[in-house]
């Protein structure tokens, strides 16, 4: 038997596949097809303080292996995903869940992660600190490291569960904002979030999405993932949670040795429903075919 | 939903730019008609979502029109060959509010849902009234399948080159209903909106991500709150659109 179990900032889950937020909803349209209890377990749709529609559409287009979204954080607000989400979630989900959380201010953090962590369900926060800062021009919270700061600093304040970064991988330096997640106290860090991308429709000479970019994200960004973990597992002490373009059970397992403790499936889950459930059932053979007895002597191995 | 591997077993050329295919495989998924299935095809990242033009218990009739590089892919595709597709999707047409007379307006490409559509009105014991709007009369397809089920057909096209000269709601105008059901582009829509006497459904086409709601990439704002194409819809009723 191959061991799977990995533990992830204080919870051992029984592998370290997590369908990444935006991907899987709450879980609901994926409990319809399999038990969704075979994850490790999921981060669900980023949830901030107000209600928000997101952006207009069309919201998506199509790249070579891979996609653009500009969703825009649609989601019904922390209060209804606390009243209504949550107690859905529990009917078909019994593992403590990941929490992603977005915020428009500093402020909006802190409100946010507050009423998050009093949710028993509720294992692990992420925080997706790549949203525009309202009170800063509109430049991306992730894409500077003071501003990281005052969001760790200010979410720590008020949680007691671990709180994890999602990183942007839209910056100069990588590395000197994963320090500074990490120094100001994060617990742990996820990376990579989507690269801002844009298509163009050349017969009407007009972008694809109505809001002309967006996030990137498919298999086609994986080894973009595999650099920047491979860089932030060298200059952090911090977990790693990897993503990006992780389509199949080699990709964990690369993923895994750049320096992932565990890793999340983002697009992959929208082309193929069922992209997880194959992965977790693939990726004890895969270990096994590398005489891998124990994924944890995998992670960071490349180094 | 359902997912599976379908075999093609015929890919015709109906018109210009238009072709049917038929897929061999579990329908038992499909719970009204107006849902849709999503297609992976080699070398595209996406599924390709397409409507049911009609089904029984183990094939399902798919009418396209070949407008990209992934349709295009599919109208080269051969009897025999295997497709992976998402069945069963979206909420699809509710029939239980026709009353006696209903009406079916497509539009083009809007067509195809129109078909199972029909035949479930008729197997209901409806009057069922059918317009097809066209631009010219090569466009044409499925007037007389529509026929053969026993419906009222109406035919328009733009340049009159066939049948009514005009738009479908030229045809509209001269028909009795009850109630409506709809699917085509944007401008015929706003066109129904303007000239229906009754309550209705539209069936609306969004560019999906997944298709069976997990992504919002295809919302929405409705009188009755947020909905998803993909899931909630593709059809809307006509007291719940804000357009």
């Amino acid at each position: 038997m191959v061991n799977t179990k990995v533990n992830l900032l204080g919870i051992e889950i029984d592998n370290p596949i997590i369908p990444a937020s935006g991907t899987y909803g709450f879980g609901y349209e994926f409990a319809e097809l399999y038990d969704i209890n075979i994850l490790g377990t999921f981060s669900f749709k980023g949830t901030t303080k107000e209600p928000r529609f997101g952006n207009p559409t069309p919201r998506i287009a199509e790249c070579n292996a891979g996609m653009i979204n500009s969703v825009g954080l649609q989601n019904p607000g922390v209060d209804k995903v606390i009243s209504e989400e949550l107690p859905k979630l529990a009917k078909v989900f019994r593992k403590p869940v990941m929490a992603n959380v977005s915020g428009f201010s500093v402020e909006e953090y802190a409100y946010t992660c507050e009423k998050i962590n009093a949710c028993e369900q509720v294992g692990w926060i992420e925080v997706n600190v790549s949203c525009p800062n309202v009170h800063n021009g509109g430049m991306s919270f992730g894409t500077e490291p003071a501003a990281v700061e005052k969001v760790v600093k200010a979410v720590k304040a008020v949680t007691t569960k671990p709180i994890i970064i999602k990183l942007s991988p839209n910056v100069t330096d990588i590395v000197s904002i994963a320090k500074a997640a990490e120094s100001a106290g994060a617990d742990g860090i996820s990376l990579i979030n989507t690269l801002l991308g844009m298509r163009i429709d050349i017969k009407r000479r007009q972008p694809v999405i109505a809001n002309k970019m967006g996030g990137f994200s498919g298999s086609a960004i994986f080894p973009v993932a595999v650099r920047m973990v491979y860089q932030v597992y060298d200059a952090v002490k911090i977990p790693i949670i990897g993503m990006g373009g992780v389509s199949n059970a080699k990709d964990v397992i690369e993923l895994m040795m750049a320096g992932a403790t565990a890793v999340q499936v983002g697009a992959a889950n929208l082309v193929d429903p069922f992209a997880c459930k194959t992965i977790i059932e693939d990726l004890p053979n895969e270990l096994a075919k590398l005489n891998i007895k124990d994924i944890n002597e995998i992670i960071g191995g490349a180094h | 939903m359902y997912q599976g591997l379908y075999e093609i077993k015929s890919n015709v050329k109906l018109t210009e730019s238009i072709y049917e295919m038929v897929l061999e495989g579990d329908t038992s998924s499909i719970s009204a008609p107006g849902q849709f299935i999503n297609i992976k095809l080699d070398g595209f990242y996406l599924r390709r979502p397409i409507s049911i033009c009609d089904y029984d218990d183990s094939t399902i009739t798919i009418i396209y029109k070949v407008v990209g590089e992934g349709t295009e892919a599919m109208s080269k595709m051969n009897a025999g060959e295997k497709l992976d597709v998402l069945c069963g999707l979206g909420n699809g047409f509710d029939t239980s509010k026709s009353l006696d007379n209903p009406v079916l307006i497509g539009g083009g490409v809007g067509v195809p849902p129109m078909y199972n559509l029909c035949k479930k009105l008729i197997e209901e014991g409806k009057n069922v009234s059918v317009i097809l709007g066209f631009n010219k009369k090569e466009e044409i397809f499925y007037e007389d399948e529509f026929k053969k089920l026993g419906a009222d057909v109406k035919v328009t096209t733009v340049d009159g080159s066939y049948g009514i000269k005009g738009f479908v709601t030229d045809a509209l105008k001269e028909t009795e209903y009850s109630y409506f059901y709809t699917c085509g582009p944007m401008p015929m829509f706003k066109a129904i909106e303007n000239t229906a006497i009754t309550s209705g459904q539209y069936s609306f086409e969004e560019r999906m991500g997944c298709g069976f709601g997990a992504c919002m990439g295809c919302s929405c704002k409705t009188k009755y709150g947020n909905k998803r194409i993909c899931k909630d819809g593709p059809v809307l009723e006509r007291e719940e659109i804000i357009w």
